[in-house]
């Protein structure tokens, strides 16, 4: 069995991002909480990877030979809830429940209730060692997925991811793309030189050359430039021996001029002013609200 | 008195049993955290080398990928370590990965308790029944003997979510015959009595055994229960086998907070409140030393037993 044969282009993909934006705030600003930085850096790729790459059938989430796909950086878990209401698992609407009681929309991903959910995430780094085990258990399973494992830069700081960069690599697990979302802010992260300045957990290339260090074929992109995030996909798809880990270079808060680069934008819900200007910034003609 | 036969640790029938188990299961599959050779699943990898995942000293993310594993095609991952690695260092991941989506993960807890090959405070986890016991989802199994450790592992493997399992490094004696039948979450009566109900649960099941026939030697006449899966506890035994006697010991290899004794004393409090003594190990860190010293240090060998059943029995009579 394989999805439904409906192509879509980078502008489509691009014009889900932008919707994504739009419901990613409308449900942090219905449920008085959430985080925004995170899901604006990974929406582009994210659109990228639910309609241009992944192997996933949106009316049979469970399907055995499906791509899987990790947000190890569970925090960011209203973009990938939105992704998957666009791409069909839930209704839209079901977005704003996003972090209320009974919702199968959870604060950080549950994969005991949300379709589409391949693994639950949260606790930062744990994700990618699950994901590294679904990549073994494809190989020891004679399946030909492919897992993908979103990853924060910040999350890189947790000792485990390097547990499991240096496994994956002594098994050479090639049927894993670990796609890091280098938007190179934390929610408190190290003081620059003012208070309201925030600098890289990684500065230049050394979140890039760690990954290289551990024997990880890297491939770095700007995350937010869809058709070359799905070149490198599709460049880290033919890697053979070795897991590839792409390092998307991406702003946190893309998309919101007042919110990019901006670390207090990790976790804050707009007031009505600065929502209707994200609005319209983002393109939603009618000032947005469900 | 009747005299124990001496039987294998439980580590070696561990791996003897899931190798026994994989020739008609292609599902199990073991991961390492480079401890094979002291936990014994070096026995499955020599069997099933292309089924057993070393995965290096990284016990935090052995147990994340083992979670990854068992949500694909059904696997069945086993995972081996020292104890204080699976229930303390990887608990995150247990709690996180494993028990929150109740996957099919099998942790196989050696060196538990407190005769761990002269380690020391760093390798003894005196806490990890009540860790694991509290974590929702999770099954709780501690076999006394390689008869029940084989037939544990079978019901174990059969049932469809997370199980941890004690087991214990050094030789230990044979209580049960070959006909043994462990059934997950049944408590078993291993000796009749009248006097005192005495809880044990693991290996240290034999020592009470040890001071029960001391005791009747002396007159007391002990209602022993062996008690090999401590979550989910078989209340209604426990009750019933408490109300026989009106009178109750608990005793453990492991911490007398939260642990075998925790349980018991909570469900008694609760559903049938009479006299109850917690005995094993007390609120401390171990050492390393010969398994005789350890057990005496610590007030647990049978004499160490008896002397709590009696001094108790002498104090509510």
């Amino acid at each position: 069995m394989t999805q439904a044969t409906k192509v879509y282009t980078p502008e489509d993909m691009a014009e889900y991002a932008r919707q994504a934006r739009v419901r990613i705030l409308e449900a942090v600003r219905h449920a008085g909480g959430g985080h925004v930085g995170g899901p604006f850096s990974a929406a582009d790729m994210l659109a990228a990877l639910y309609f241009g790459v992944m192997n996933v059938d949106p009316e049979n989430p469970t399907w055995e030979d499906r791509d899987r796909f990790v947000l190890s950086k569970g925090h960011s878990s209203i973009a990938l809830y939105t992704m998957l209401a666009l791409r069909g698992y839930f209704p839209v609407k079901e977005l704003l429940t996003f972090d209320s009681v009974n919702s199968r929309l959870q604060g950080h991903p549950d994969m005991t209730v949300t379709p589409g959910v391949d693994m639950s995430s949260g606790s930062l780094g744990l994700g990618f060692a699950a994901a590294l085990g679904i990549a073994l258990g494809a190989r020891a399973d004679g399946r030909d997925f492919t897992t993908y494992v979103m990853v924060g830069d910040g999350e890189c700081n947790e000792g485990i991811v390097w547990e499991g960069a240096h496994v994956a690599a002594r098994y050479g697990l090639d049927n894993i793309i670990a796609v890091i979302d280098h938007n190179k802010l934390q929610q408190t992260g190290w003081t620059g030189d003012s208070y309201e300045h925030r600098i890289s957990p990684y500065l230049g290339d050394q979140l890039a050359d760690r990954w290289r260090a551990f024997d990880w074929h890297v491939i770095e992109v700007d995350g937010h430039d869809i058709p070359a995030f799905l070149n490198a996909v599709g460049e880290a798809k033919k890697v053979e021996g070795k897991p590839v880990a792409v390092v998307a270079h991406t702003i946190k808060g893309k998309g919101v001029s007042f919110m990019e680069g901006d670390f207090m934008w990790h976790s804050k819900v707009p007031n009505d002013e600065e929502f209707a200007l994200a609005m319209k910034e983002l393109g939603e003609t009618n000032g947005g609200g469900a | 008195m009747t005299t124990m036969t001496m039987g294998k640790p439980l580590r070696v029938a561990m791996g003897e049993t899931i190798t026994d188990l994989a020739a008609d299961n292609d599902r199990l599959v073991v991961l390492d955290g480079d401890t094979a050779v002291s936990t014994r699943v070096d026995i499955f990898q020599q069997a099933y080398p292309e089924r057993f995942y070393q995965t290096g000293i990284a016990e935090m993310n052995m147990l994340g990928m083992a979670a990854g594993m068992a949500t694909v095609g059904d696997l069945i991952p086993i995972v081996s370590t020292f104890s204080a690695f699976i229930a303390s260092r990887a608990h995150d991941s247990i709690r996180v990965l494993i028990a929150q989506p109740k996957l099919n993960v099998k942790l196989m807890s050696g060196y538990a308790g407190l005769l761990a090959g002269m380690t020391g405070k760093t390798h003894l986890l005196f806490d990890d029944i009540p860790i694991m016991r509290a974590m929702a989802n999770m099954v709780v199994v501690c076999p006394v003997d390689e008869v029940e450790t084989r037939s544990a592992l079978e019901a174990v493997i059969k049932y469809d979510g997370p199980v941890y399992f004690r087991l214990n490094r050094g030789n230990t004696p044979i209580i049960f015959g070959d006909d043994h039948k462990f059934e997950l979450g049944k408590a078993v009566t291993v000796r009749d009595g009248s006097d005192v109900t005495v809880f044990a649960t693991g290996t240290h099941t034999s020592r009470a055994l040890e001071a029960a026939q001391k005791l009747a030697a002396d007159g007391i006449d002990v209602h022993l229960v062996h008690v090999p899966t401590v979550k989910p506890l078989d209340v209604a035994a426990v009750v019933a086998a408490a109300q026989k006697t009106g009178l109750v010991v608990t005793t453990e290899e492991g911490t007398i907070i939260g642990g075998l004794g925790g349980a018991i004393a909570e469900s008694l409090a609760e559903f049938a409140p009479m006299p109850v003594k917690r005995h094993g190990l007390q609120d401390v860190f171990g050492e390393s030393g010969p398994d005789g010293d350890l057990l005496d240090k610590y007030g647990i060998s049978p004499p160490h037993v008896a002397d709590a059943i009696r001094e108790f029995v002498a104090t509510h009579r």
